[in-house]
């Protein structure tokens, strides 16, 4: 009896929070520009950054959430957090997966994914960093988004960081102030507290720092590829840079023959 | 065919004149290619050539990009992250492909305006007009086809929106809804149909762009005087004109590397900047996004479609008219379709015959007015349609037609021109001297 009425609160809860959430758009929560190594033409993800952002995600967030998307084996993959291939394979052992196959549980190998969301209202993280935004506007011309990044890592970074200690228990389900979150009542407890994480590389694991961390780790898995891209953007203009120059400068001398000397006004 | 009179090709070896007699393509391309283009054009004459590479770059991105992706509902998204993680270089394509819908926009959007401004759609041009517009419907429906392919949240409910549109129509518009879907709301089907399209249309555009290539190389390009090319005698047309190989391949390239550079850098370093976050977001008919935004590239159409609500007394008066037939849901769709139809109709609304906007004082204000216009369209079409955004919509809807149904068949009568240059060469000459002498650089 007592677990069907939970379960129908639960229901009614997390209908509520998806209503909520969606009426409260217009509210979108405050949303802080955080400087991280990866922005920018030039930016680049911080190895070490991403692996204590690992180890936080593993920690903290994995209890409820889940990357989906994100193959174990990229873990070991360059312009990422670049561990071992033995630590990957590690890493990977200590997830359970089921195998249809065998009918039964086995561990997971470097070339299967992370595994989904435990929880059912927990969303899983593989694209958060890209499916959340934050600095819109002026008049949403997006203009802020031009020069800081479209914000979804720093949204990530915000709500994290955003819990105001405000509580509020609605339908037997409790939510928490938070600045960052749109509406400004979120069910997520607040995860992080100070020294929740101890950082292998001696990093004093604040709050502040764990949100960051775990946000890169974030943008990495939503954008794995990233450095790789820039690269190619980066050669790209330069080549297109020099194709430039030489086709005005031919364009110039093939055309002189055409326009003479040009009338000085 | 009263083309520019020139040079054509003529087969010397015994090889050539034996596949001239029995094929003769080499012929049509070198004709194609050393077509007379008038020596004035400036640089909003490079769009064509960009459309085309834009064409051309989305064919072959998107047929690497069919091989990786798969058109069910349930792995569509998983197999677009599959491109972005697994495939060697699928994060470029994708993102290039993804990009590349912006680039052939922006470049449709500069070449029409283009047009406008010059009066390119005049007579003997209107058939050029008339098939760049069927080329433009079936960019915007290849675009909207794709954009569902993802099947991100704005990918669903983008297309649930946009099919709705059918389903305003009185009386049949359910069924037709219905039919498009393949079902009762935007499902598998739609998905696997709008995948067929999204493959099949590009490839018509491919031949409209043939049919539109061959329409202005049958009356010859329209040039910034709007005073035509002279065909009296080839020496006569050689004063206007230069051949389009190598002259204009050449000013074409440097303007496509111009563009590709700003092309590449927003594609490297800020790829999803044009994009919807909510579209990395897996689509679910259960949760609807607080705001449904169509792509950049269909804002200025989507603000039309919203400004015409029922509290307009245009609205009111047609729905009057029409015993309650027309409601403002299907005005709305009537002004969106019909926003791009009265802009195909400019050849026969614009009275002027003057061609070039340069000679036609008050048609160039009016004309900016437009571009702005156009701007403040494509800028309100992403506001929420409530407050002052309901009034600027409904105004700056009401000027995009009042543009092409009032002011220009009136500019025309009421317009005094200024004087036009009598020839091309002689407005050439003005602006860069004459030759030294008609020696061809080499």
């Amino acid at each position: 009896m007592m677990t069907i009425r939970k379960l129908a609160l639960g229901a009614i809860a997390s209908v509520a929070l998806g209503a909520g959430s969606a009426m409260a758009a217009g509210s979108a929560g405050h949303v802080e520009d955080f400087d991280f190594s990866f922005e920018g033409p030039f930016g680049r993800y911080d190895q070490n950054q991403l692996q204590r952002g690992l180890q936080v995600f593993t920690e903290v967030c994995s209890a409820c959430h889940g990357l989906r998307y994100v193959p174990l084996r990229t873990l070991g993959d360059e312009g990422g957090p670049g561990l071992p291939e033995d630590q990957v394979r590690a890493y990977a052992a200590q997830l359970e997966i089921f195998d249809p196959e065998l009918d039964d549980f086995r561990p997971r190998k470097a070339t299967d994914h992370f595994p989904g969301s435990g929880m059912a209202t927990a969303p899983d993280l593989s694209l958060m960093a890209k499916s959340r935004s934050g600095f819109h506007g002026p008049y949403g011309l997006g203009i802020n988004q031009l020069v800081k990044g479209i914000g979804g890592p720093e949204y990530i970074a915000s709500l994290l960081t955003g819990y105001n200690g405000e509580e509020k228990e609605e339908a037997g389900n409790v939510f928490y102030g938070n600045e960052a979150f749109p509406g400004g009542w979120i069910a997520m407890t607040p995860p992080l507290y100070d020294e929740a994480v101890e950082y292998a590389d001696g990093t004093p694991a604040t709050t502040e720092q764990m949100a960051e961390d775990v946000a890169s780790f974030l943008m990495w898995t939503a954008e794995p590829k990233m450095m790789a891209r820039k690269n190619v953007g980066l050669t790209a203009v330069l080549f297109l840079g020099i194709l430039s120059v030489l086709l005005y400068l031919t364009n110039k001398r093939l055309w002189a023959g055409i326009k003479g000397r040009k009338i000085e006004a | 065919m009263a083309g520019i009179p020139h040079d054509h090709y003529e087969p010397k070896s015994g090889g050539e004149k034996w596949l001239h007699s029995r094929l003769p393509i080499v012929g049509l391309l070198y004709d194609t290619i050393m077509i007379p283009t008038p020596k004035n054009l400036n640089w909003m004459w490079i769009w064509g050539i960009v459309l085309t590479f834009c064409l051309a770059l989305q064919i072959i991105t998107g047929i690497v990009l069919v091989m990786h992706y798969t058109p069910h509902a349930d792995m569509a998204f998983a197999s677009v992250e599959h491109i972005m993680r697994n495939v060697n270089g699928g994060h470029m394509l994708r993102y290039i492909h993804a990009n590349g819908a912006s680039l052939f926009f922006v470049a449709v959007y500069l070449h029409i305006f283009r047009g406008l401004f010059y009066g390119s759609y005049k007579a003997p041009r209107e058939v050029t007009w008339i098939i760049g517009m069927l080329i433009y419907l079936a960019m915007m429906a290849t675009a909207f086809m794709g954009y569902v392919l993802p099947w991100g949240q704005m990918s669903f409910w983008g297309a649930t929106v946009i099919t709705g549109l059918f389903g305003a129509i009185p009386g049949i518009g359910e069924p037709i809804q219905t039919w498009l879907l393949g079902g009762p709301a935007v499902d598998n089907a739609t998905l696997n149909r709008f995948f067929s399209l999204h493959y099949l249309v590009p490839f018509v555009i491919v031949g409209l762009v043939a049919v539109h290539i061959w329409a202005f190389h049958t009356t010859g390009n329209n040039n910034p005087t709007g005073v035509e090319v002279r065909r009296g005698s080839k020496a006569e047309a050689q004063k206007d004109t230069v051949p389009f190989w190598p002259y204009f391949v050449m000013k074409d390239l440097l303007a496509l590397a111009v563009i590709l550079l700003v092309f590449f850098a927003i594609v490297g370093f800020m790829p999803n900047y044009l994009g919807h976050p909510d579209n990395y977001i897996e689509a679910n008919p259960l949760a609807t996004p607080a705001h449904i935004v169509p792509e950049w590239y269909f804002l200025p159409f989507y603000a039309i479609l919203r400004a015409f609500t029922a509290d307009v007394w245009a609205v009111q008066l047609v729905n009057f008219l029409s015993f309650g037939i027309i409601d403002a849901k299907f005005f709305g769709v009537l002004a969106m379709f019909g926003a791009i139809a009265v802009m195909a109709l400019a050849p026969w609304l614009d009275t002027s015959s003057v061609r070039s906007g340069r000679y036609r004082p008050m048609f160039k204000v009016w004309f900016w007015v437009l571009c702005v216009d156009f701007m403040v369209l494509m800028w309100v079409g992403a506001m929420p349609a409530e407050g002052i955004y309901t009034w600027i919509s409904l105004i700056a809807s009401t000027y995009w037609f009042a543009y092409f149904l009032v002011i220009l068949p009136l500019l025309g009568v009421i317009e005094k021109p200024l004087p036009q240059p009598a020839t091309i060469e002689e407005d050439f000459n003005a602006h860069y001297g004459k030759a030294p002498a008609a020696t061809p650089a080499e």
